[in-house]
């Protein structure tokens, strides 16, 4: 903390034996966590920071906000101080088991009254190790421990991940494995905004949008649990290919899904969009302007609705995504509305992908025959000794991948997913990064929130979608 | 201009970007349509960062380092850049010496790269400088060491909570 607030704070307790910290030493100085009891020595309170070290708030002078920047990238009021004496500052504390904070979010908000002057995300306490972890396991093993980073869209990561080791492989994908991926990674595009639509009406006070969400994503859960035996972290799009071939009747399923969230859709909207209370509650919350997106790294829905057009799959088109006609949709506020907006529109056109998808699946094999990569069928198992060889060596060795460095990025339900492998040969990862596209979210968190009422907070935090297992990782 | 290999000279984007940093030692490992791989010294590293943004690089994705241990310099630290308006990505690659592992910070130019050096710095232990808050950012304040070093012990770390103590 900074010398003048620690001053401001001894001269309002005048008469008063309050112990510097500085002058007594560090182990004399009691930490503002602990409990006091009283009738003890007084501790040394800390006006501007409930902890320490990465945890503090930093004084004004020393804050990395926009004002630093000024000039140079962006131009925002963020940071700007108000004239007011730190005593009529209040920081507060909101999570890490907030249930508005979509997990373990921590936020530190620097108040005026109820208008937020500065605002700190404290994150890492999801913070699993994954990145090391990966460089544990093989390719083969690999896919299961990404895909329960973002446990929302578990086929992106998947994806990504199988995406960036073939590039380093260098094997051919069959039509029919693109078009699994494909489908299924839109599909879970549906379901993810559709979380997200229920926990948002959740936050901001619409409850029948929360049964509503929950109701509608499990039909498509229902399906992914039919094709891979999971509803959640499926492992189901491997390297090579995916895992299994698509059930019988997967269509009929698929239709199905189709007609429920469309009908769902409508619904919603009529719900929302002209109900005065989340219109009043969202519109004008939470904005961003392009520039500030373009700065902090933000991609996907939270870029798209300032204006930016920046759609991975239209930029850098994977997995014949290119086939199928789609729209980007666009907006133009960078609010929470506007998001909103996006997202439903984004189901819709995940929607027709899947239409396409049924029309066009072409026939042949779910998986590259390359026998070093993909596994033999089962039942070649038992009649050739080649095939069993294949078998055992990838599932214990697992299979080696060239030498190299690659970037991948997929469009996951909340931006661009990245994932830098860097391969020394062998059958594990050197090094396998995650770009994640909540992280960069939530760092922009401040930008979005300075100068709202404490309210907008909640409706801001849950329009722009964090997930922390995917910012933790 | 120090780049090399003759694709680059029809290149004019990532002509901008080199020429501006006209004395770096910039070498182009790989100039794709899509993708386009640098190697830069440390001490040309910012200004071919500020060129980047100047030169139309106006997204910041991504930043992280990799350890390759026995190498000389131990450490790559790769910044990834995206041009929405030419649909490009660059990625700076800097090495980092073991006996001084530090990086003039670019979280002035791109205010993205506050929580990827952060994140950095806490996994490898790679001084920014310049950065405004270098502080550990997933790992616990007193955590000792920087666990995703190659030489760093898996599962042999006393685990102690500041609550704890």
């Amino acid at each position: 903390m900074s010398d003048d607030t620690r001053d401001s704070e001894t001269e309002g307790l005048e008469g008063k034996q309050v112990s510097d910290g500085r002058s007594h030493g560090a182990e004399e100085r009691r930490r503002v966590h602990d409990l006091w009891v009283a009738g003890t020595e007084e501790p040394d309170w800390v006006a501007t920071a409930t902890d320490e070290g990465a945890q503090e708030m930093l004084p004004r002078e020393l804050d990395p906000g926009l004002a630093a920047q000024r000039g140079v990238t962006v131009v925002d009021d963020y940071g700007e101080p108000t004239g007011l004496r730190s005593d009529e500052l209040q920081i507060l504390n909101m999570g890490p088991q907030h249930p508005a904070t979509h997990g373990v979010l921590r936020l530190q908000l620097e108040l005026d009254g109820e208008t937020i002057l500065r605002s700190k995300p404290i994150i890492g306490y999801l913070h699993t190790g994954m990145e090391k972890t990966a460089e544990t396991l093989s390719y083969m093993q690999g896919g299961t421990n990404v895909t329960r980073m973002d446990y929302l869209s578990p086929f992106h990561n998947e994806l990504c991940f199988s995406l960036v080791v073939e590039q380093l492989l260098d094997v051919d994908i069959p039509p029919r494995a693109q078009a699994i991926r494909i489908l299924m990674t839109e599909l879970n595009r549906v379901a993810s905004h559709l979380i997200w639509l229920a926990t948002f009406g959740l936050d901001i006070g619409a409850l029948s949008m929360m049964l509503y969400g929950w109701r509608e994503r499990e039909s498509v859960l229902d399906f992914f649990e039919k094709v891979t035996g999971l509803r959640m972290n499926h492992n189901y799009i491997r390297p090579g290919g995916v895992a299994a071939d698509l059930p019988d009747g997967w269509e009929t399923d698929v239709e199905g899904i189709l007609e429920v969230v469309r009908t769902g859709l409508g619904d919603y909207e009529a719900m929302l969009n002209e109900n005065p209370i989340f219109v009043d509650r969202t519109q004008g919350v939470g904005i961003i302007t392009p520039a500030e997106a373009q700065a902090y790294g933000v991609t996907g829905v939270n870029a798209r609705a300032t204006g930016l057009d920046y759609d991975v799959r239209k930029a850098f088109p994977y997995s014949g995504i290119e086939q199928y006609e789609f729209d980007v949709p666009v907006g133009q506020h960078g609010d929470t509305f506007d998001r909103y907006l996006l997202r439903m529109e984004e189901i819709r056109q995940s929607l027709r992908i899947a239409e396409q998808v049924i029309e066009t699946m072409p026939p042949g094999d779910y998986r590259a025959t390359d026998r070093k990569v993909t596994p033999p069928p089962r039942r070649r198992i038992d009649e050739s000794m080649e095939a069993l060889i294949h078998h055992f060596k990838i599932f214990t060795a697992g299979f080696d991948v060239p030498a190299g460095e690659v970037y991948q990025a997929v469009e996951s339900p909340r931006g661009e997913l990245g994932m830098y492998l860097v391969s020394k040969g062998g059958p594990k990862p050197w090094r396998l990064h995650v770009r994640a596209p909540s992280f960069a979210t939530v760092q922009a968190l401040p930008v979005m929130m300075s100068g709202q009422l404490i309210a907008d907070v909640i409706a801001t935090l849950a329009s722009v979608d964090p997930v922390l297992g995917d910012v933790d990782r | 201009m120090a780049a090399s290999g003759g694709e680059v000279a029809d290149d004019p984007i990532l002509d901008a970007v080199v020429a501006v940093a006209a004395s770096a030692k910039v070498t182009v490992t790989t100039a794709g349509p899509v993708q386009v791989v640098v190697e830069v010294g440390r001490e040309d590293y910012p200004a071919l960062v500020e060129a980047a943004r100047a030169g139309g690089f106006e997204t910041f994705i991504d930043l992280c380092a990799v350890d390759h241990l026995a190498r000389e310099p131990r450490f790559d630290v790769v910044v990834n850049l995206l041009s929405t308006q030419h649909t490009r990505r660059l990625l700076i690659k800097v090495g980092v010496p073991n006996e001084d592992p530090s990086l003039p910070s670019i979280s002035m130019v791109y205010p993205g790269a506050n929580f990827y050096e952060r994140e950095t710095w806490d996994m490898f232990g790679i001084v920014f400088d310049g950065h405004p808050d270098l502080t550990r950012l997933l790992m616990p304040d007193e955590w000792d060491g920087h666990p995703l070093r190659k030489d760093y012990r898996i599962g042999s770390v006393p685990v102690e909570f500041k609550a704890t103590r």
